[in-house]
This record gives C-alpha cells, sequence and structure tokens, in this order.
C-alpha cells in the first residue's frame, strides 16, 4: 500500500491562510492504514487546527470534514459535490494521487497536501511500516530471492553488494539492513546462488517510461485476456 | 611478455615488478597548487597515481581534472569513476574526453553513498554500478556506445576495480569480484587493509584468476582516527592490533607510527609475495608517501628503470 506521513500542524497551517472555509478530506484506503489521511486523523486534525486557532487568536478560519472512500478514483469523487459548494480550500489527507485527482476534477478549487507521500510498502509492526517497492515498471524479484535491491539497496544496484556492507547493514544507514546480504542468505537458502552469479545489466528507464500509463490487458466487456486483439 | 598494452600502466602490470600506485584527493576548491605539489613530489617515486572522485561523497575538484594535472606534470594517471553522480550518458563522455587527453587507466567503483558525504541532499544516480561501467568501458573500446551507435574513435583503456578482502562476510563480495574479472577489470585496488591474515587468505582463493591485485595500504595517524574509520568510512575495517598499536605511542607521533605501520606492512607484502603490489592512501597526507616508500626500502621509479613512451 502507499504510505505517507502527516504533515505538520505548522505547515498545515500556514498552506491554509489564504483561505476562510477549509474542507478537510480524509481517503478511506491506504491513508487510513498508514494512520495519515483517514477519518480519525480528519478529525484529530480538525480539532488541532480549531484549538491552534483559538490559542494564538491568529486566523478565522471555518473548517469542515469529510472522508471519501477513495481519493484517487474518479468514481468515488462524485459524492464530493455537496461537500465542496461552501468552501474555498480543500485540504486533502489523501496521497499524492489523491490530491491530483481532486484538483483535476475541480479545477477552480485550490487543493493542498495535508501527507507527504512517502513510499509503498508494508507493516512491520503497529504504526511502523518499511518501503518495499518502487514501481520501476521492470520486476526482476525472481532474480533476487524475492528482495527488491532497486528499493532496498541504497544504491539500487544489481550485481552484488558495494563494499560499505558491515555487520549485515548498509552503509548509508546501521539501522538498515544490506539488502544484498539478505538476498545473498535467501538465495543460499534456496540453493540458487547462481542467480547471484549472473550479470544483470543496467537498468531499462524506459521500461515504462514517466510520466507512467499503463492500460489494462483484461478487457471489461470479454473478461479475458485482450492482448491478441489490442 | 604482453606488447599492445594499452597504457603505460598496464605495460607494468604484465611485467613481474613489484607495483606502487597511490592516491591524490582533489582540493575542495579551485586552488590546485597543494595538488600539483604533491603531483609533482611522487610522479617519479610510483608507477601510477589515482586521482579520488569525490572520496566518500565529499564535493571537491574533479579525478579528470586532476588526472590531466598529472599528465601534464608528466605522470601516470588513474582515473577513479564512480557510479554516484553520473548517468550513462555522462559516464561515458568522461571516458571519452579521458581517452583523448591520454588518460587510459580507469579504476571503476560503484561509489559511496550520498549519505556519507557532504551534499546530502543531493540526488544518488547510480544508472550503473561497477561492474555494469567494467562493461560499459568494454563496449566503448568494440566501438559502440551504450545506445548501440557507432562512436567516431573508440577508446582503449586499462581497466581496474577494487575488492575487499577484509569484509565481515566475504562471500558476496567474492561473487561480485568474480563478476568485474569476467567483465573485463585487469587490476584490482584492494580496500584498506590492516590484517596481513586476511589478504594472505583472499590471494590464496584470487591468484586463480589472471588479474593483478594492489593490495591497498590505509596510513593511519592516530587510534582516534582508526575508530572513526571504523564507524563511519564505507569499506573499512581496522583491526584492533593497529587500533592498540597507535594508541600505544605519545601524543603527536601518532603520523610517524601510521607511517612505521603503513612501511612494515609494504615490506611485509613484498618481502612474502603476498600480492602484486600495494595502493598507499595517505587520505589528507599525500606528502609522506615517500617516506613510508623509503621505510619500506622500495626502489623509486628512477632506480627501477627508465619510463618507456608510448
Amino acid at each position: 500500500m502507499i504510505v505517507a506521513e502527516q504533515k505538520t500542524l505548522e505547515e498545515i497551517r500556514r498552506m491554509i491562510t489564504p483561505y476562510a472555509r477549509v474542507l478537510i478530506l480524509g481517503c478511506g484506503t491506504c491513508m487510513t492504514v498508514c494512520d495519515a489521511g483517514g477519518e480519525r486523523e480528519v478529525s484529530f486534525l480538525h480539532n488541532a487546527l480549531r484549538v491552534a486557532q483559538a490559542k494564538s487568536g491568529n486566523g478565522t478560519h471555518t473548517f469542515s470534514e469529510y472522508t471519501l472512500k477513495r481519493q484517487c478514483d474518479p468514481e468515488f469523487l462524485d459524492v464530493l459535490s455537496d461537500q465542496i459548494t461552501d468552501v474555498d480550500t480543500v485540504l486533502s489527507l489523501g496521497c499524492g494521487i489523491g490530491v491530483q485527482a481532486i484538483a483535476e476534477r475541480y479545477p477552480d478549487l485550490p487543493v493542498l497536501p495535508g501527507v507527504n507521500t512517502s513510499f509503498m510498502g508494508m507493516a512491520k509492526e503497529l504504526g511502523v511500516w518499511d518501503e518495499r517497492c518502487a514501481a520501476c515498471g521492470d520486476c526482476r524479484l525472481e532474480e533476487t530471492a524475492g528482495i527488491c535491491p532497486i528499493t532496498r539497496c541504497t544504491k539500487g544496484i544489481l550485481n552484488g553488494p558495494c563494499a560499505g556492507t558491515k555487520d549485515g547493514k548498509c552503509e548509508a544507514n546501521k539501522d538498515m539492513d544490506c539488502a544484498w546480504v539478505l538476498i545473498y542468505k535467501r538465495l543460499e537458502r534456496l540453493e540458487q546462488l547462481e542467480k547471484m552469479r549472473r550479470y544483470y545489466p543496467m537498468r531499462n528507464f524506459r521500461a515504462i517510461p514517466r510520466p507512467k500509463r499503463l492500460t489494462s490487458r483484461i478487457s471489461v466487456d470479454m473478461g479475458e485476456d485482450n492482448e491478441d486483439n489490442g | 611478455m604482453k606488447t599492445m598494452a594499452n597504457s603505460l600502466f598496464e605495460e607494468k602490470l604484465h611485467s613481474n615488478e613489484f607495483l606502487v600506485t597511490t592516491e591524490i584527493g582533489p582540493p575542495k576548491g579551485a586552488d590546485v597548487s597543494e595538488m600539483v605539489h604533491h603531483i609533482d613530489l611522487l610522479k617519479d617515486k610510483v608507477d601510477a597515481i589515482n586521482v579520488t572522485d569525490h572520496q566518500s561523497s565529499v564535493m571537491r575538484f574533479p579525478s579528470l581534472g586532476g588526472c590531466l594535472l598529472v599528465k601534464e606534470r608528466g605522470g601516470e594517471p588513474i582515473l577513479q569513476v564512480t557510479c554516484r553522480d553520473r548517468n550513462r550518458l555522462a559516464l561515458q563522455a568522461d571516458l571519452l574526453l579521458a581517452y583523448s587527453r591520454g588518460i587510459d587507466n580507469v579504476l571503476c567503483l560503484t561509489g559511496d553513498s550520498i549519505d556519507v558525504g557532504d551534499h546530502k541532499e543531493a540526488k544518488p544516480v547510480f544508472d550503473a554500478d561497477s561492474v555494469q561501467l567494467l562493461k560499459m568501458i568494454k563496449t566503448m573500446e568494440s566501438g559502440k556506445d551504450m545506445g548501440g551507435e557507432d562512436l567516431k574513435g573508440a577508446p582503449k583503456f586499462c581497466i581496474g576495480a577494487s575488492v575487499h578482502p577484509e569484509a565481515d562476510f566475504i562471500e558476496p563480495q567474492l561473487i561480485k569480484f568474480e563478476k568485474k574479472v569476467a567483465a573485463g577489470a585487469q587490476f584490482f585496488q584492494t580496500q584498506g587493509i590492516f590484517d596481513l591474515a586476511n589478504l594472505h587468505r583472499f590471494m590464496q582463493y584470487a591468484s586463480q584468476f589472471d588479474v593483478r591485485i594492489l593490495a591497498g595500504i590505509i596510513v593511519l595517524a592516530s587510534a582516534r582516527m582508526a575508530r572513526y574509520m571504523n564507524d563511519n568510512v564505507p569499506g573499512i575495517i581496522v583491526c584492533e592490533a593497529v587500533i592498540e598499536e597507535l594508541a600505544d605511542v605519545e601524543k603527536g607521533k601518532g603520523l610517524e607510527k601510521g607511517i612505521e605501520i603503513s612501511a612494515r606492512m609494504i615490506r611485509t607484502i613484498k618481502e612474502e609475495n603476498l600480492c602484486h603490489g600495494v595502493h598507499i592512501m595517505a587520505v589528507g597526507n599525500e606528502g609522506i608517501v615517500p617516506e613510508i616508500l623509503e621505510q619500506a626500502k622500495l626502489p623509486s621509479m628512477s632506480t627501477k628503470g627508465k619510463r618507456i613512451n608510448v
């Protein structure tokens, strides 16, 4: 899932300064799971902004709140039309995709990002997420025993560890495992070390050029692989 | 004896001489006078001089510029190239420039992480890694660029790489070493060696490959520096014995002891024929390299035989 971190109250207060009526808009999917912008965080932020305004005596904003099932999908945005009639800005707690989906739908309405979208990752323990995928568009996890060197090696290198690894950790961050030590150990366990001995050429950054667009190969009408007809 | 050497240094790689290379860290700034002084001091005392490429990810005068100066002053440069700051277009362009100016030895490195340096907010590139860089050079030598287009004038280099015989988890390092050999590396300058038993063990394995190994010798100036490097410099593991030896000397005599340790190690490597030569890294104290060579009782270039013009 997509993992994000809410911006500081200070930064959010600075962003909303020009706008009187602010809709705080949550998202019911990834942002809810990563505690950055679900219904609960929308409510907490709403209160925090009100309290900060009252305490500082600074600002005359009015706030409203709403949480969409999903901000990144146009069909889920329809219900918004009732919410945004009386607002001057939307403070979106969706990921970067959610913010842009709102901006595309409402050309005349300023949209502000309330979170910093960080990475795609998985939960490690309660309240802790680790990055696992860089969406490079050219998955090689078969070659690396299911451990991604693009994401988990700070240099994203493909032919084995650099010399900076020590105690199984990364030279850039001693709390972070060296991806290539993990890959070596798992390949060894799977008796597939020959995969590490192979030469891997430089990556193809056109695998999916930026900005990326993906067209489904499954035909909605036919419900099957439509590639041959395409 | 090979006759088709691409460089003077390559010719020496194929001789049975005990090779000595050293390295110069370029200045942080445009004043190259100290670097030129060090080049003049060292150029006739060693077989080749590396110029480092933003070592430890600290922004400095470029390696290529330093190598041009080595060339200008009559020395034999080894261009250190890391993949941290340049994508494949820039890497190839720099290599073409280097070759066109007579810089024909290249040490191919992945490069330290941006995070250990002094521009921590910069974008890390790593479009290639060290193995891919070696392959890139081989492709260019075949007359093609990495886009598959013909080059008007193909370069020819003597190429090297690094290896870490003291890594605490050696097996994955050795796999990478073999990939570098397969990719065409002719010589290796190892990461700093402090325990010669590790070098010995590594050479028992590495001698099966037709490559020349130059043991990395880092000159330490104090026990504090050793500990700092252990904690902060990627690829360095100073053993306790060396740290203790440095800790035992009186204040202000650390560098002297460091020189003594380095010279002793070089002497042992040469006498016991442990590997094909040494690469001395004086990290900021380039001026003391001649003293190390003297204490190590290595013949200077002048007594080793005249330089051969190619």
